[in-house]
């Protein structure tokens, strides 16, 4: 059998499979791959005001290999610390699941997507960081310089 | 864990029938069919005919316009390259279209590398050939024409008697490969006008290893180098001791199909249509890819929008299907095949080709029908493309960043 036991695990019980609240500004979501490469993976990650990513969720599209990556992917996502997430490697993923040389892109693409999602929760908040400078200054409402 | 076989396109089963047939030819009438001198020899050879006879009768031709061979790539490859040697000073263009097997394709490449001329016809949605095409295809210079049957992913049957018209009224001769249609599709070489025929023994419940080449030897008469050479057997067109117990049960497999071609056939096509009607009544989204008309009484080949093959075949594992997905292939490409009936890549990787055979029954298609209802439905729920179609985006309008 070219499927591992982790693989088939991954595959009939995935974990956090679903979607969060892509508007939320506290939510990051990271989409990768394309459809036409029979592979399409969207991760999304709840992160806290300190940072701490309190909960991950994943739809793929794509082979078992692919499927198992992203399940795995959210998993260790969940309780790590936002810059963490970017410790994780597909080089950890593929060995744990033991993907085999050809579904090593499978792992490639989960560690994109975490990486997706993080910078897109990052984008969102320096935007609202942004927006926040860029309001009058509180005390003197409507002053032009 | 029990096991449902629908891939009978890939192989099939031996029927017990076969296997009794091919048993005395290990042990007690183990003699090469060559061996003149003896009984051993005699008793081998009998049978050998015998076999050439029964082929023969599936397909209307002459017991010595059999030749036996390994299977249907090695017959592709004599019918191909063969009349390509044989007929060089004639002509050096061959016309083939573009979703034949890859033992005619590759034949094809090897002799255009070789100073020959390719033509690949292309095809139309249902995967067949446009027949105006093909005239204007032929040249004075064309020597051959390899249109196969039926194709062995979508089904999808040519009109093998219209081409061999053309082909006669031009001069051209016309090579067939019949795997998917030997023994379930009424075949005349004859009426149908065809100089070569490729089958397979696999392919109709007979062993592997074993097939067999039509050769015409009467109007024209078509001559073939041999891709074998050695102690000249099968007329000298393909040396090689004949494997007498695979040819047996060649002949036993093929004489099954003949007598059972008033039921069997119209038997799968009632089994495959119950698949195709009880998955198509309850999921939308899933097109059927190949001709419903002209197509061969085994095949079903579907695409499911928004979920990739593979998985959708991990989750069935005890039942046996192939799929066109890209991942489930060596090279990571999507299914030639589809590619060419215009389906798009990501339905391509949702394709998934069921093909009944004899020792199916309609109970296992039910057991299949719920099985890949409740897999679809649960990969959907996983998949971001069927998210976003229920939003209403069209995934194709969306760009996706490629990793």
């Amino acid at each position: 059998m070219p499927y591992s036991d982790k693989i088939l695990e991954h595959y009939n019980n995935p974990r956090n499979v679903g979607s969060l609240d892509r508007q939320d500004p506290n939510v990051g979501t990271g989409i990768v791959g394309a459809p036409e490469c029979g592979d399409v993976l969207k991760l999304q990650i709840l992160v806290d005001e300190n940072d701490n990513i309190i909960d991950a969720k994943f739809k793929t599209f794509g082979c078992g290999s692919a499927i198992a990556s992203s399940s795995l992917a959210t998993e260790w996502l969940k309780g790590r610390k936002l810059d963490d997430a970017l410790e994780i490697k597909n080089t950890d993923i593929a060995r744990e699941l033991a993907l085999p040389p050809v579904k090593i892109h499978c792992s490639v693409l989960a560690e994109d997507a975490i990486r997706a999602a993080v910078a897109d929760l990052k984008r969102k908040r320096a935007a609202r960081q942004a927006a926040a400078v860029g309001a009058a200054p509180s005390g003197k409402s409507g002053e032009l310089p | 864990m029990r096991r449902i076989y629908l891939d009978n396109n890939a192989t099939t089963q031996v029927d017990p029938r076969v296997l009794d047939a091919m048993l005395p030819y290990f042990c007690e009438k183990f003699g090469n069919a060559a061996s003149r001198n003896h009984v051993f020899g005699w008793e081998a050879e009998q049978a050998v005919e015998q076999a050439r006879q029964q082929v023969a009768a599936v397909i209307g031709a002459d017991p010595r316009e059999i030749v036996f061979t390994s299977g249907a790539t090695e017959g592709n490859n004599i019918a191909i390259k063969g009349v390509a040697e044989m007929y060089a000073d004639r002509g050096r263009h061959i016309v083939t279209q573009a979703t034949e097997h890859k033992a005619v394709l590759d034949p094809c490449a090897y002799l255009a590398q070789r100073g020959f001329r390719v033509t690949i016809l292309p095809v139309d949605r249902e995967g067949r050939i446009d027949l105006r095409q093909l005239e204007e295809a032929i040249t004075d210079d064309t020597i051959l024409v390899s249109i196969m049957h039926g194709n062995n992913e979508i089904g999808t049957i040519q009109p093998i008697a219209e081409i061999g018209r053309i082909c006669k009224r031009r001069g051209v001769l016309f090579h067939t490969d019949c795997c998917q249609t030997f023994g379930k599709v009424p075949i005349d070489v004859e009426a149908m006008g065809i100089d070569l025929l490729t089958c397979s023994a696999h392919k109709i419940h007979g062993p592997k290893g074993v097939g067999a080449l039509y050769v015409r030897r009467k109007n024209p008469r078509v001559r073939c180098a041999p891709v074998l050479h050695g102690g000249g057997h099968e007329r000298g067109m393909r040396s090689g001791t004949l494997n007498v117990p695979a040819i047996v049960g060649l002949g036993m497999a093929a004489e099954l199909c003949r007598l059972h071609m008033g039921t069997e056939p119209a038997r799968l096509a009632a089994l495959r249509d119950r698949l195709r009607d009880g998955i198509l009544s309850r999921l939308e989204d899933v097109r059927v890819n190949g001709s419903l008309t002209h197509r061969t009484p085994s095949n079903l080949n579907l695409s499911f929008a928004y979920v990739e093959g593979e998985s959708l075949m991990m989750g069935m594992p005890e039942i046996a299907v192939s799929s066109g997905s890209a991942c489930t292939s060596a090279s990571l490409e999507p299914s030639y095949v589809l590619r060419a009936i215009g389906v798009g890549e990501d339905l391509a990787h949702g394709s998934i080709r069921f093909s009944v055979g004899r020792f199916n029954t309609a109970e296992e298609i039910d057991y299949v029908i719920e099985r890949v209802v409740a897999t679809v439905r649960r990969l959907r729920q996983m998949s971001p493309l069927y998210e976003l179609a229920r939003e209403g985006i069209d995934p194709a309008s969306v760009v996706w960043t490629r990793s």
